[in-house]
């Protein structure tokens, strides 16, 4: 599978990385290049250092041959602006954005974009945690 | 009406500040607390400090009764954001967003904004409406019905120039509306002959508008 990830911080990086180990074709996108590292020196995929919402820096890294787009930027608007643009211009089969924001994931969920929204799983988990501790 | 403004760089105080001294409602949002601080003693009204493209903000801002709704933000995709909350959970009649790269003026008409601002065209437009002739010029883009208002100066080598405009098979959704012609202008009819120099105002559709620079630029000389 060809896969364009647009951001590269922590969650971006791990999940370019696990993909890039799993055999997929894997290319990323930062604005800033230094935070390329994070991927380490085993990975495979490709860099693309550029504004994930350009559709010039896009083009370069392959959108329109991509199965797969995942917007983990650390901007909620960019992860917004950058998965639509993947989906609506581009056509790309998957696309998934991370939003931090729980109201804009609504909004945006309800209007048909794949949405996933660390902070809403976060909490489900640590309530469960806590949950599984009164049990005790 | 009442409007909101989201940004309050120098485009968005200079905005609310008109707005407000016109009688409008106004309500800036502006997410740095010092900047959002001096704006509100500036203008005199109420500014929301916050993220303007938090929902929820948006919300507390009125953003339900809002008539028109502006993102001048100095980030395309905040100005996205905010639009299309704005339009698709408010429903906001109304809505304007400033871009910085002129490319994304039609991604954001594909993903519903109702009317774009770039002061890069804009500067653009300027420069290109310096350059005599061999160019159509955008006057002004009417979106909303895929049509644009157009100036083009004929040159020498025009292929209109000595032919009446009924020879000149302007297209059905074009129409030449007004000719400058040295400091007069003249609304032209069938037997009104083109000249070198003239200064030609049209309406077309976008569909239409190579054709139209066709038949008065020419082939192959591009916009």
């Amino acid at each position: 599978m060809r896969v364009i990830i647009v951001g590269c911080g922590r969650m971006g990086a791990r999940v370019a990385r696990d993909l890039d180990r799993e055999g997929h074709q894997v290319t990323v996108i930062d604005e800033r290049a230094d935070t390329f590292r994070r991927l380490g020196t085993e990975f495979g995929g490709q860099t693309v250092p550029g504004l994930g919402i350009d559709e010039d820096v896009l083009r370069a890294a392959g959108v329109e041959q991509a199965d797969a787009f995942v917007a983990a930027a650390e901007s909620d608007s960019i992860n917004i602006m950058a998965a639509q643009v993947a989906k609506e211009i581009f056509g790309v089969p998957k696309v998934v954005a991370r939003m931090y924001d729980p109201h804009r994931e609504d909004i945006y969920r309800s209007l048909g974009l794949e949405t996933i929204c660390p902070t809403i799983v976060g909490a489900r988990l640590i309530r469960e945690a806590i949950a599984d501790a009164q049990r005790r | 009406m009442y409007v909101i403004v989201v940004g309050g760089g120098k485009v968005g105080f200079y905005l609310a500040k008109t707005l407000l001294a016109e009688g409008h409602e106004v309500i800036l949002i502006e997410r740095d607390p010092v900047r959002s601080a001096t704006l509100s003693q500036a203008l005199n009204t109420i500014v929301l400090q916050g993220d303007g493209a938090e929902a929820e903000l948006l919300e507390q801002a009125g953003m339900g009764r809002a008539d028109v709704a502006v993102a001048v933000t100095g980030e395309d995709e905040d100005n996205l954001v905010v639009c299309q909350v704005a339009k698709r959970k408010f429903n906001v009649p109304r809505t304007i967003a400033r871009i910085n790269n002129p490319k994304n003026e039609t991604i954001f008409k594909k993903l519903g904004i109702d009317v774009t601002v770039s002061s890069t065209d804009a500067i653009l437009a300027q420069i290109e409406a310096q350059i005599p002739a061999h160019s159509l010029v955008h006057l002004l883009n009417l979106r909303a019905a895929g049509a644009a208002i157009v100036d083009v100066k004929l040159a020498h080598d025009s292929p209109a120039i000595g032919r009446p405009l009924r020879e000149l098979n302007i297209p059905r959704d074009a129409n030449i509306s007004l000719i400058i012609r040295g400091s007069t202008g003249v609304v032209p009819h069938g037997d009104t002959v083109m000249q070198t120099g003239d200064d030609v105002i049209a309406v077309t559709s976008l569909k239409s508008e190579d054709t139209l620079r066709g038949i008065l630029i020419g082939t192959g000389t591009g916009g």
